[in-house]
């Protein structure tokens, strides 16, 4: 009789609930503390600098509360920079679209196999240093490069054209660095659809052009938007390849935001231009995640 | 053959022999920069030529003879293997971490550890370059592998949690049933199953550390002036045929470095 009275469920189950509720939030807390050490030093590197130039924005080169670092943005010389920015980040996307959509496409009808294999050309580059791949350009582009002797020496030209230290020269050397990044993304959306589809839409009669617009096209623009999307951002931010293949002619973000700091040493102009890059680099991601539903840079490498 | 048909939509190799070419031409683009430097780095005239004249080792002569060159490439490879011992360590810990937790601190935590990778790289530059300068930081192999930690963190948390999410936590559980402690079943039994994510990720850590420029270009200098800032420099200024015996060097070691995440990747695949 009393065995029944004295079942232990019942008569433990506030204690219990009790322990498991202290159990799992010392679970919780062991959990945070393993993040610790990275987010520290993400707070010391990252944010707390970040914050601090966001600060200094806000002052004068004589330390005087003023908004003038971003009233100085509307000036000419800088809304050219801002201009030529997003006109050089623009131009390197749509080539990147251009030169990779056929390729991303081919690598995904092939074979894994031989797509692998083939996947050389793409992820070569990708793993080899900006700063070499950029030097290489400079060495086939310059004015003795061999671009021009070999022109000259086919007979094309008779003077060497100017393929470099200019906005063509950087073009090409941006190009060259952020094809991979279109690629990648791409050619795995491009790999998950399958082949079935466009079977199908044959077999409904559409022409072949009319299969690849209506029904391929169509499903591989979610892995193209984040392509873009990751491409278009980087552009913007890109400093070594504009600095060494730009010759001071092109007119970068970046550049600007590193002359305002090693020539002229004013923080708060450095700080504000920094500072609104971080927010149109903020404002597109968020913008192409919530449009086109893409994580534009989980998984990229 | 060129008029089988190659596609679903019976369109045949001949119909599509320009998108062959196109895309034969990008893979010319692609590649020919990173290959062309190397015959060129053997160039046994005083200047750069392809193909060379003659053949020489003069440029790698120079290269290792430069007590600058050799100082600046110890500093990288030194701030590449701290920066891969920190980033590998702190990710794992924190790609741990996030997969076992759920809700609205994993999310957090998770778009912390992204950050790095999404905020532009000149603005941790001189965000860096500003505080260090206030500690004196700059231009020391800490300052340094501080900053390269943090821009490696993601690519070693987004490689990790890879693995974890293809790994049984149950494992760990039995093992702690059976009387681990939580750390000694996590060394024993989770981190041996997950090895090779962490060493793809410690991989990135490497290259991310060894090649980065920009931050360096601001923050290192002196005596610690890594490998990168002084190429930098010496691309800007002149074309000096060193660089091109250096580049060939650290192409040889992006094609090694390849063929490491190749494999790593290949045997994950296989698991």
């Amino acid at each position: 009789m009393t065995m029944v009275l004295n079942h232990p469920g019942i008569a433990d189950a506030e204690p219990n609930a009790d322990a498991l509720k202290r159990r799992g939030s010392r679970e919780r807390r062991a959990l945070a503390s393993l993040t610790l050490p990275g987010a520290i030093l993400i707070f010391l590197v990252l944010i707390l600098p970040i914050g601090w130039l966001f600060w200094l924005s806000f002052f004068g080169p004589s330390g005087e509360a003023t908004l003038e670092n971003y009233a100085r943005m509307l000036k000419p010389i800088y809304v050219r920079t801002f201009i030529s920015t997003f006109e050089v980040a623009g131009l390197v996307t749509l080539v990147c679209v251009l030169l990779g959509y056929p390729v991303a496409y081919l690598l995904s009808q092939l074979s894994e196999r031989t797509a692998g294999l083939l996947m050389i050309f793409v992820v070569l580059p990708f793993w080899t240093s900006v700063l070499v791949r950029t030097y290489a350009w400079l060495v086939l582009l310059q004015r003795t490069g061999l671009v021009n002797t070999w022109l000259i020496d086919a007979g094309v030209i008779s003077t060497p054209l100017p393929l470099v230290h200019n906005m063509l020269g950087t073009v090409i050397g941006m190009v060259h660095v952020m094809l991979p990044f279109l690629i990648l993304p791409l050619y795995a959306s491009m790999r998950a659809i399958d082949p079935v589809y466009m079977r199908a839409a044959a077999n409904c009669g559409a022409t072949p052009s009319q299969a690849f617009r209506q029904v391929f096209l169509p499903m591989s623009l979610p892995g193209l938007t984040a392509g873009i999307a990751l491409v278009f951002v980087l552009c913007l931010g890109f400093f070594v390849t504009p600095a060494l293949l730009g010759g001071g002619r092109v007119a970068m973000w970046a550049m600007q935001i590193a002359n305002n700091i090693s020539v002229y040493g004013n923080w708060g102009a450095a700080s504000a231009l920094g500072v609104v890059l971080l927010v149109v680099t903020a404002i597109i991601l968020y913008a192409f995640k919530r449009l086109f539903r893409v994580d534009t840079f989980e998984g990229v490498r | 053959m060129l008029n089988r048909p190659a596609t679903e939509t019976q369109i045949t190799h001949f119909q599509r022999i320009w998108l062959y070419m196109l895309v034969a031409l990008v893979f010319a683009f692609l590649i020919i920069p990173c290959l062309i430097v190397i015959p060129m780095s053997f160039s046994g005239s005083k200047y750069l030529e392809f193909p060379p004249r003659s053949w020489s080792l003069q440029w790698y002569g120079a290269y290792l003879g430069s007590s600058e060159w050799r100082a600046a490439t110890f500093v990288s490879l030194r701030a590449a293997l701290l920066t891969t011992v920190f980033a590998t360590t702190f990710g794992t810990l924190a790609a741990y971490g996030i997969s076992r937790a759920y809700g609205a601190a994993s999310s957090l935590a998770r778009g912390v550890f992204m950050l790095p990778m999404l905020v532009p790289l000149i603005l941790v530059a001189i965000g860096c370059f500003f505080v260090y300068a206030k500690i004196g930081l700059n231009g020391t192999t800490t300052g340094l592998v501080m900053a390269h930690t943090v821009l490696a963190l993601p690519f070693v948390v987004i490689a990790v949690l890879s693995g974890l999410a293809s790994y049984d936590m149950n494992q760990e559980r039995v093992a702690q049933s059976l009387g681990a402690s939580r750390p000694w079943a996590f060394l024993t039994v989770t981190l041996p199953q997950i090895r090779l994510s962490v060493m793809s990720g410690a991989l990135f850590a490497f290259v991310t550390s060894f090649d980065e420029v920009v931050i360096a270009l601001f923050i290192s200098g002196g005596q610690n002036a890594t490998l990168t800032r002084l190429m930098f420099a010496n691309i800007r200024d002149q074309i000096d045929p060193t660089v091109a015996a250096i580049s060939s060097l650290l192409i040889g070691l992006s094609m090694i470095l390849l063929v490491g995440s190749h494999l790593l990747r290949g045997r994950e695949d296989r698991k």
